[in-house]
Order: structure tokens, then sequence, then C-alpha cells
């Protein structure tokens, strides 16, 4: 036993070193031991386990949103170009209303003029035959003042 | 007795006075021993109680341990090292946790309660073996930690960066127990005395700030004895090229 006495005093004192000093050091090493068994260890592993599982759920939440920002993308592509295809069938489709339109605007036009012509024709005929007619009326009628001026002689 | 300031008439605190305990032929500090039973016993209860049922998400006492747990082992990365911190966390924490809870208890629990025949119970690192075993265990620690680490090659420490460090570098090996174990004492021995003393000098109001003081420097002074050993085995293993 070894007992430093600063103090003065036969027995104890503030710098009383005696056995105190080693059964404390063991102690406090036996309450490590205790420690790291009951709370550093247990601890850790539950900490840790957390730690790993939000990383792992930040990386798959990292990766589901390049997934969706990718399905995003196509999908925007797929819109754009079905806007594209329903645009050309629109034009298309004008395109093609216009040509009906058009052929059906110049038959009916030709036809318009064939019967037109037609027409003029008929008239033509018509006055020509009427003014025969005429003719020969006149003729008949000059024939018969002829005859009857002659009878009348 | 002497003439040492504690013997003046206002210090009727028992300064010094301890309770003997023999076992065989070595004697023991009781009181020391009394109340680090009944503080570890309680940090032990927290422990037990609060890893009784750990969850994912942390409930209760779960989360104090776990803000703990995160504290030391953030004061043991900072100081040893991402190396070999997870070796010496347990030790460094076991100091921190240790030392606070001496310290509180010593400065909360209504000690003066119980008569003992013979000293008084208070904080246990209120007592020079027990700083001194912590300092100790911490010297210990770092040379293990150096030699384990890098075998005789440790020893460059001393010389490092230049062999004039050696002299300084041999009589730090005996300041830092020193240093270590002083502080601690010394700073707890003189918060329980003032707290003492102005108790007994002015019963009312006045000690209760002094006591949040001494609270504070309680708290301080664990960290800062973790802190040390902390750093201390970090420059034992730390690498020098």
């Amino acid at each position: 036993m070894t007992s430093l006495l600063l103090f003065g005093a036969s027995e104890g004192g503030l710098f009383d070193f005696d056995a105190t000093l080693p059964l404390m050091a063991a102690q406090v090493v036996l309450l490590t031991f205790i420690l790291n068994a009951l709370f550093f260890k247990p601890v850790g592993r539950v900490v840790e386990e957390r730690e790993d599982y939000v990383l792992s759920s930040r990386s798959e939440a990292k990766k589901q949103l390049a997934e969706v920002e990718k399905l995003e993308n196509d999908l925007k592509n797929q819109l754009k170009e079905a806007r594209k295809a329903a645009q050309k069938v629109v034009t298309e489709a004008e395109e093609d209303s216009e040509k009906l339109y058009k052929e059906a605007l110049s038959l009916a036009n030709s036809e318009a003029n064939a019967s037109r012509e037609k027409a003029r024709r008929e008239i033509d005929a018509q006055r020509d035959s009427a003014l025969n007619q005429l003719k020969s009326d006149a003729d008949k009628l000059g024939d018969l003042i002829v005859k009857r001026l002659l009878a009348a002689k | 007795m002497g003439t040492s300031p504690f013997d003046l008439p206002f210090a009727a605190l028992e300064v010094g006075k301890h309770l003997y305990w023999q076992l065989g032929n070595i004697r023991i500090h009781g009181q020391v021993f009394m109340t680090s039973w009944i503080l570890i016993g309680a940090l032990l209860t927290l422990v037990v109680v609060g890893t009784k049922k750990m969850e994912r998400d942390p409930k209760g006492v779960q989360n104090l341990l776990e803000f703990l747990w995160d504290y030391i082992r953030d004061l043991a990365r900072t100081q040893i090292g991402e190396k070999v911190y997870r070796d010496w966390m347990p030790f460094i924490g076991t100091l921190f946790l240790f030392i606070f809870v001496s310290n509180w208890g010593g400065a909360l629990i209504p000690w003066k309660l119980i008569e003992l025949p013979s000293g008084e119970l208070g904080a246990p690192t209120a007592d020079i073996n027990t700083t001194v075993a912590l300092a100790l265990l911490v010297s210990l620690s770092y040379f293990y930690a150096g030699l384990s680490n890098k075998g005789l090659r440790y020893f460059e420490y001393y010389v490092h960066p230049t062999p004039i460090m050696l002299p300084f570098k041999i009589v730090e090996d005996f300041t830092k127990p020193l240093s270590l174990s002083f502080r601690l004492f010394g700073n707890i021995l003189a918060d329980e005395l003032v707290v003492a003393v102005l108790v007994f000098l002015v019963p009312l109001v006045l000690p209760v700030p002094v006591m949040f003081l001494g609270l504070f420097t309680s708290a301080i002074q664990a960290l800062i004895f973790a802190t040390l050993a902390a750093y201390y085995i970090g420059e034992a293993v730390e690498e020098h090229h």
C-alpha cells in the first residue's frame, strides 16, 4: 500500500493514493467492456444499419427518378411524333379535299361549258332552220305575189 | 494536521477525509466506490433500458443513446482518424460517459443527506485516485495504440520532425497524464468546494448560479478529458511521412 500524504495528515488528505487507484482503473476497464457489449456495439449496429438503409433507399430513389425522367422523355418524344403525324394527316387530308374540290370544280365547269356549247349550237341550228324557213316562206310568198300579179294582168 | 487552507474555520467541509474499507491488507476509499457504483448502475440501467427494444425508427431512450453514440463517434473520428477510430471508440466513449455521469452525479444528487462515519459522498472524479487511474489508462492506451499500429516505428514519433524534440517528447509522456488527472481533479474538487463554501456562507439563492456554472464546467471537463485522450491516441497512430 502506497500512501502519499502531501497534506500532512497522518491519514487521509487530498492526495491520498492507495489501492483505490488500481481498482478504479480495473473498474473503468471492466466498464469499457460492458459498455462496448451493451451500448457501443448494439447502438452502432442499429445506427449503421439505418445509415446503410438510408443510403440504399436514396440511391434506389435516384435510380427510380432517373427511370421516371427517361420514361417522361420517351413519352414526350412519342407525343411529339404523334403530333407531327397528326399534322401530316391533317395537311394530307386538306390537300386531298382541295384536289377533289378542284377536280369537281373543273368537271362542273367543263360540263357547264359543254352544255352551254350544245345549247348555243342548238340555238344556231334552230335560228338557221328558222331563217331557211323564213327564206323559203318569203320565196313562196314572193312567187305567190308574182303569180297573182301576173294572173291579174 | 498542518496549516493547510482546508483547516480554516469555514471549511468544516470534510476535505481530504475518506471512508476507508479494509480489504485484506489493502485499503480503499469506500465513498468513491459507493458513488461510482451507484452512478455506473444508473448509466448501465439507462443503457439497458434504451437498447432493450431498438428499432429503425428510434423511440424514447433510444434517441438519447443514439445521440450519445453519434456524438462519441464524431469525437473519436475527428481526433483519431478514419482508420482506427472504431477500435478506440468504446474506450473514449466510456471515459466520456463515466466522467460525465460522475461529475453531474456528484453535483446533482444530494449526497449530503447520507451520513457516513468518515468522509462524505461526492463525485468520484473529485478523488485524485480516480483521475490518476483514468489518466494512466489513457497513457497505456496511446502507447498500446502506437505500438500495435506501427510496431517499433512508433518511436519515430519521438524524433519527429527533428531529434531535438526527443527530450520534450519524453517529458510529454509524463506531463500528459499529470495534466489530464490534475485538470479533472482540480476542476471537480474546486467546483464542489466553491458550492459547499457558498452554501455554508449564504445558504439561499446565491449558490444557484455557481451550481449551474459547476454543471457547465463538469460537462466541459468530461468533454476535454475524452477529447484529449482521443487526441493522444490519434497522435500515436498518425503516420508521419
